[in-house]
């Protein structure tokens, strides 16, 4: 095994490009567990916290743009205002040690369905920056996951960053587990408010073979919020948005729970959390 | 690979380091410094916690390689040969020890902790040591450790 450390961007997506059994490596907290299993042996370990660029964020007009290498405490500390749904995420995220390492990059890049920045990530509209030699495209985020633990990634490329509009309404988050630390979503589910394009944006975590957003239920929501009056959250209207969520996840029985209490808790999910951004909007 | 960073102040070098080695292994297996603790070496249990350039990391999921150069303080380092830090006292003071298998890494959570926050709540305490797993004591003496050691860190 080689232990490759690029001082560039364009250092690492050359080593990238020419090694396919490179394994990029930031927080470590997904790679060094496979690593200390023996459940994998690449040929490089491509090791990314050498570049500086990856670990920095900055408003690109209406955009933020937050380096692949930002970890989850730093979103929480210097983002929280203006990405308060994916803080949200970020502070459910394992443990304090877990979030100092762990990086929005390396949850998109392990692209698991349980991956606690996802929700949020979709709720927001996220685009996903991928990067080779031959050049950078932008990925819409309902678009990059594939399939469990797969994306769109290609095998020369590297993810560069995470493009999305700072939160022009209320945000929410809410994750089911075991404990309040330290635990692999059950489900998870966020909510973004879009007040002044009167738009809903949803994500739904760990209930489907991808993170995936709940198109119908945004859809419902958009129409039925009294928008105009600002008036109290109809219980009708926020259950069948429940219900409209639940439909749009397609969850397995494994290990952490059952299908259906998945889709169960989901629609709770979405309930409460469509309560609670109503009442932050309304004040 | 050789390895070379800076451990507790002293600069260290590790020759013939596997590639794929954690920076936890180096320290105990490679360096002499067995207070780390391994046991989940997944970042579940909080054993193995050590600073990174300042930073509270689990060292089973810092690749060896990752540590060059960099700036490593382990429970070993935290006070000067022969003495203890506050953090260590207050575990002694209020045994919040038993078997002490998981005692390094929250001494080190417990020390990061106070260093962020000098006076935390208990939810900020139980919060900051959720990474840590310790299956003898209940955490109740923890708890005490940590108010204790807060109590004499706003003190000294």
């Amino acid at each position: 095994m080689d232990f490759l450390t690029p001082p560039t961007w364009a250092d690492a997506l050359a080593i990238r490009a020419e090694r396919p059994d490179a394994v990029p490596i930031a927080g470590g907290t997904d790679v060094m567990v496979e690593l200390n299993f023996h459940r994998r042996r690449p040929g490089v370990l491509l090791d990314l916290t050498r570049i500086g660029d990856l670990t920095t964020w900055a408003m690109d007009g209406e955009l933020l743009r937050i380096g692949a290498g930002v970890s989850y405490t730093r979103i929480i500390e210097e983002l929280g205002d203006r990405l308060p749904g994916l803080a949200m995420a970020s502070r459910t995220v394992g443990s304090p040690q877990i979030r100092n390492r762990g990086t929005v990059g390396g949850n998109l890049g392990s692209a698991s369905p349980a991956g606690d920045a996802h929700p949020p990530l979709l709720a927001a509209g996220a685009q996903v920056e991928l990067a080779s030699v031959r050049g950078t495209r932008l990925v819409p985020i309902d678009e990059f996951f594939t399939g469990p633990k797969r994306s769109v990634l290609a095998p020369d490329e590297l993810i560069a960053a995470v493009w999305v509009r700072p939160a022009d309404g209320p945000e929410q988050f809410s994750k089911i587990g075991t404990r309040n630390a330290m635990v692999i979503a059950v489900s998870s589910f966020a909510l973004a408010l879009h007040p002044g394009r009167r738009e809903v944006g949803t994500g739904i975590g760990s209930a489907a073979p991808t993170p995936r957003r709940a198109a119908e239920a945004e859809l419902y929501a958009a129409g039925q919020l009294p928008w105009d009056t600002l008036a109290g959250l109809e219980p009708d209207v926020a259950r069948r948005f429940g219900e409209l969520v639940a439909a749009a996840a397609s969850p397995i029985d494994d290990v952490r729970g059952t299908a259906a209490y998945r889709r169960h808790a989901l629609a709770v999910l979405a309930q409460r959390t469509l309560t609670w951004a109503w009442r932050d909007l309304c004040g | 690979m050789r390895v070379t960073c800076t451990v507790n102040g002293t600069p260290r070098t590790a020759d013939d380091v596997w590639e794929g080695e954690s920076l936890l292994y180096v320290l105990r297996e490679r360096l002499g410094l067995p207070g780390s603790k391994n046991a989940c070496e997944q970042g579940e249990c909080g054993s193995c916690t050590v600073y990174l350039d300042g930073t509270a990391v689990c060292a089973c999921l810092v690749a060896a390689g990752q540590a060059t150069g960099r700036d490593v303080r382990t429970v070993e380092g935290l006070a000067p040969e022969g003495e203890l830090d506050p953090v260590q006292r207050a575990f002694l003071q209020t045994g919040a020890v038993q078997c002490g298998f998981c005692t390094p890494g929250l001494i080190v959570s417990v020390h990061d902790l106070l260093a962020r926050v000098p006076h935390p709540s208990d939810p900020e305490i139980r919060e900051a040591l959720a990474g840590n797993l310790c299956r003898c004591t209940g955490y109740e003496k923890i708890m005490d450790a940590v108010r204790l050691a807060a109590s004499e860190a706003g003190t000294r």
